[in-house]
């Protein structure tokens, strides 16, 4: 039996000020939010609990569980574009400038870091003047190198519209995954590579071999943070698409489709009970995928660590 | 002879992979900083065209120095960015060291309410901020952003920090300790310098977000003197939506800012991540 | 509502926060007491030089004493920046009231002051108040400041230069336009669908009026004795549906400013749109061409026409202001002739809704405004009481529209869908 322990006061001092001004600012304010989602409004004007009601709206009436659907559709595909480009992109380049004796190293990263730090109303409107079909830039680069035919107003159009600004997002933000692998791959002791070079792996195996499941806890990281990003996703298509996330609501994904509820818009009025039922479920979706992480798959790539 | 030859190829083709897509991330930054210089019509007419004698204008520049007090919002953009990172880091870092270090009753369920804030976005509180900030009279004082952005900020600052503090060795802290140092000393003085790389990497991803962040400036903090420079600029580019020479100098003189801190910040990151590396 | 409601429990936590925090309140609450400041709320961010120009300056001469300030936030956040700041209190002293069924729940949830007894209400006519009135009209909460009327603009030079006439009758309508398309030298009209909202507003509440007979429509579509799939209702659809042969290319992806900037660079012939847009273009086509303004085109020669009138902007007191007399005061003097003038001078194409002529100097101003002796008007006829529930009538009438143009959707179809989601919520249409 160990002795007791006199408290430990320096745990608390450490934690307050944190635990304070987040349990204050953000946790009291969102549990406010989140317990709306029980109540209605009543003709008269009164709120009163209704339970889960708002949720039985949001999935069982039509008017509303499509548009969550779709909602919730577009934000997967959003979702899988930022992990099948963006990612792989970020590992790719990471992978380049890690390389030894690559000159100009520092120059690349911190301009292919730059568009991460540019504001949405920046990023939507310059790429809004590039793809447009009126004064745009695109259209004359393609009819440059002869492949004008391949131009179409692609942000106008519902079966591109979500993919491209999927791609404009992938473009804005591969500098996080590049800059979180570049630091796991400069981290690997010099003794593995050089080990793995007297056997002969190099180049593309010793990538594949050596240092892809080395790496592959700091893509774990990356993939989870990505998922929260894009399911609370929102500024890129306000900016660009509008509050209606336009055309006929193909780039409508939760964060959009949230605030026009909650804040309403034009004549809608704002709907704070089901706005919050709509937080509440974007709330469990990526508390879902963040348990799926932690307990499936962060566990399982642990065993590749030292 | 045949692996040197493999090697110039291998990279001239890493430099010619890496140009390729450092063009392709500075090139919508260029058009806007072009066009920002150049008249109306150009813009519209040849938009990739670099300003000539003939194009060139500062039409733009001359009406959003006209308008607003953009020294001022640039300012209030600083004190608000710095101070909130200042909290973010030294709050994150503390309790991040408190949960990676100790273990007590509660430790994990303590993280995980730590993380929860990561899943959900704060604008979903906005009407109880607003609240709590109309309460305590700090509506339009740079001090509710710091709050707001420091409550914001800590979640992931402290997710991300507790993953490195695990990293540092514990040798060197129970070696403090057998010193007698004090558990305030270790954190201060022996670990906080060795997880710089770490609120490096922190500071800009907790940066970026709280400089473009145009919902709480709007909601909590409109006022002329307290108007962050983003504020300010889309303030100004729904004053001028046809004029786009304004609204490109407003964009332009938007990025050169952040741009800069990014400049100075981002050696600071390499030099941490690179440090971080060699242990 | 029970004692443990959130309400209790949220005032329970301002009150314990109020408390605690004292002593900044107190330091807060020692402004000068000799000038009131008023602050204006508002989503007219366009205007806002005119105002600190102009408008203010003129007020605060004539009222010592009374400060005000002007601080508009962008239209689309508008909505959602005024009822964060209402429900949490420190929203302004006046209130810029959208018409109708936005401003009418501010005033029923309390956040609006009632202004029926206010002087400067005699000024205005029953028709004018309506869009800010109770449903029985028995309280009138904002001050109407002014209305808009919609139309085609045209580049007089383009027309000139292709020997075309303005046209009156829809024959003559797509003469004109595919003349300018045979041409080939300027996009015969300059619209988009990127933004929804130009589709609707300037497409369908444009011309709509003139198949739907103006309020009789209106009116008939509010009692539930017209339907949303009734011919007057889809034909306009029809006709929006043909405009796409006569927009630019890749106007899917065309933006509302796209659309302005076509037009006042000389570059597109016509330009479906509204008042509002005569103190914009002015200054940026800057001499270069001459503008002229018609009517939406007749059926056929000799029939009535309609326009949009639309009662679109006015002001109203925050219920929570600590100046109610200041406020009323500077609402007075809104609802004034001299404030007409002004306002409507300096922002041409804002009529004023003022029983009194206003005297107007800009030339197509004028034009608009003189339909007025010919034209039967009406205002936009999703705005009154049938964008009150969800599916919101207004919203899906700008995603009908841009879908209709796109070709994603016939006007049959659209019209249907929009037909089910009234009638889904709205007794009336239920029959």
């Amino acid at each position: 039996m160990a002795q007791r322990k006199p408290f430990r006061w320096h745990i608390v001092v450490f934690l307050a000020p944190a635990v304070l001004v987040y349990t204050a600012i953000m946790i009291v304010p969102l549990i406010g939010t989140l317990n709306l989602s029980l109540f209605s409004l009543t003709e008269a004007g009164e709120r009163v609990f209704v339970g889960l009601q708002n949720f039985a709206t949001l999935f069982g009436d039509p008017r509303w569980s499509e548009s969550f659907w779709n909602a919730l559709i577009n934000n997967a595909w959003f979702f899988l574009i930022h992990m099948l480009v963006q990612n792989p992109i970020g590992v790719m380049l990471a992978a380049l400038l890690s390389s030894p004796r690559l000159r100009m190293a520092a120059f690349y990263r911190t301009a292919i870091f730059i568009p991460t730090i540019l504001s949405f109303v920046i990023v939507g409107f310059v790429w809004k003047l590039i793809l447009s079909p009126i004064w745009g830039i695109a259209p004359g680069m393609l009819d440059a190198v002869g492949l004008k035919s391949l131009f179409a107003p692609w942000l106008g159009k519902e079966e591109y519209a979500l993919t491209t600004l999927a791609l404009i997002s992938v473009w804005q933000f591969v500098g996080i995954p590049m800059m979180l692998i570049y630091a796991a791959m400069l981290s690997i002791p010099d003794e593995v590579i050089e080990a793995a070079e007297m056997d002969g792996v190099t180049g593309w195996s010793q990538f594949w071999k050596i240092k892809l499941p080395l790496i592959l806890p700091s893509i774990g990281i990356i993939s989870i943070l990505t998922f929260v990003g894009n399911f609370n996703a929102f500024d890129l298509v306000y900016v660009s698409q509008g509050a209606l996330a336009g055309p006929n609501y193909a780039t409508d994904i939760l964060g959009t489709f949230l605030y026009r509820t909650f804040f309403g818009f034009q004549l809608q009025l704002g709907d704070p009970h089901m706005g919050a039922a709509i937080a509440t479920a974007m709330f469990a979706i990526i508390l879902v995928g963040v348990s799926i992480y932690l307990f499936a798959i962060q566990t399982r790539l642990r065993r590749y660590q030292f | 002879m045949n692996s040197a030859r493999h090697s110039v190829f291998r990279s001239v083709a890493a430099h010619g992979i890496l140009i390729l897509y450092t063009v392709i991330a500075l090139f919508p930054v260029f058009v806007i900083v072009i066009n920002s210089f150049k008249s109306r019509r150009a813009i519209f007419n040849e938009p990739l065209a670099l300003p000539t004698p003939e194009t060139f204008d500062l039409i733009g520049y001359q009406t959003v120095l006209k308008q607003g007090d953009f020294f001022q919002y640039f300012l209030n953009s600083m004190t608000v960015t710095v101070g909130s990172l200042f909290f973010v880091l030294m709050f994150g870092a503390m309790a991040a060291f408190a949960l990676s270090e100790y273990r007590f009753r509660g430790n994990l369920l303590m993280g995980l309410y730590l993380a929860l804030g990561i899943m959900i976005p704060i604008r979903l509180g906005t009407v109880a901020i607003l609240q709590i900030m109309v309460a305590s009279g700090l509506v339009n004082t740079l001090t509710a952003l710091v709050l707001v952005y420091t409550a914001q900020g800590l979640p992931l600052a402290i997710f991300i920090l507790s993953e490195f503090m695990r990293s540092v060795s514990d040798d060197l802290k129970n070696a403090g300790r057998i010193d007698g140092l004090s558990e305030y000393k270790i954190f201060f003085r022996l670990v906080l310098p060795l997880v710089r790389p770490a609120l490096a990497t922190v500071a800009v991803f907790t940066m970026i977000p709280i400089w473009n962040d145009l919902w709480f400036p709007l909601i909590l903090a409109p006022s002329e003197e307290t108007k962050t420079i983003t504020l300010g600029s889309q303030v100004f580019i729904g004053q001028f939506v046809t004029n786009w020479n304004a609204v490109l100098a407003a964009l332009g003189l938007a990025i050169v800012p952040v741009l800069v801190l990014y400049l100075i910040f981002s050696r600071q990151l390499i030099r941490g991540i690179t440090a971080g590396a060699v242990k | 509502m029970g004692p443990y409601g959130p309400d209790h429990r949220e005032s329970n936590m301002t009150k314990n926060l109020r408390l605690a925090l004292l002593a900044s309140t107190v330091l807060a609450g020692t402004a000068s007491a000799q000038d009131v400041t008023l602050t204006v709320e508002s989503w007219r961010n366009d205007d806002l030089t005119i105002w600190q120009d102009t408008i203010i300056p003129a007020f605060e001469e004539a009222n010592p004493g009374i400060k005000v300030q002007f601080t508009p936030s962008a239209p689309a956040e508008y909505n959602a920046v005024l009822n964060s700041k209402l429900e949490a209190g420190s929203a302004g002293d006046l209130i810029t009231c959208r018409p109708f069924d936005a401003s009418l729940e501010l005033f029923s949830q309390g956040q609006l002051a009632d202004l029926t007894d206010l002087d400067a209400m005699s000024n205005f006519s029953d028709v004018a108040k309506s869009a800010w009135q109770t449903d029985d009209g028995s309280a009138t909460f904002c001050v109407p400041m002014a209305s808009v009327i919609h139309g085609f603009m045209y580049n007089k030079s383009i027309f000139d230069e292709l020997g075309l006439e303005v046209p009156t009758t829809n024959e003559e309508f797509y003469a004109v336009l595919d003349a300018i398309k045979e041409d080939g030298t300027y996009i015969p009209m300059a619209m988009g669908t990127a933004d929804q909202w130009e589709a609707a507003t300037m497409g369908y509440q444009n011309i709509g009026p003139t198949y739907w007979k103006g309020e009789e429509g209106r009116r008939a579509l509010i009692e539930g004795t017209q339907k949303l799939t009734d011919e007057a209702w889809v034909e306009p659809f029809r006709q929006i549906a043909r405009w796409s042969d006569y927009l630019g290319d890749g106007f899917e992806a065309q933006t509302y400013p796209d659309s302005q900037n076509l037009f006042t660079l000389g570059r597109a012939a016509i330009y479906p749109t509204g008042s509002w847009e005569i103190g914009v273009f002015t200054p940026q086509i800057d001499g270069m061409f001459e503008m002229g303004a018609f009517p939406p085109p007749v059926q056929a020669e000799g029939d009535t026409c309609y326009i949009s009138d639309h009662t679109d902007i006015a002001l109203g007191m925050n219920a929570a202001t600590e100046n109610p007399e200041a406020a009323r005061t500077f609402l007075n003097w809104v609802g004034s002739p001299e404030f007409a003038t002004l306002y409507a001078n300096a922002l041409p194409g804002f009529f004023s809704m003022n029983s009194t002529p206003v005297e107007m100097e800009d030339p197509v101003a004028q034009k608009f405004v003189s339909w007025r002796e010919n034209c039967e008007p009406t205002i936009r006829s999703t705005y009154q009481i049938l964008s009150r529930g969800t599916p919101n009538l207004e919203n899906e009438t700008w995603n009908a529209s841009a879908n209709v143009i796109n070709g994603a959707e016939t006007p049959e179809d659209a019209a249907a869908r929009l037909q089910d989601g009234l009638a889904s919520w709205y007794e009336p249409q239920q029959q």
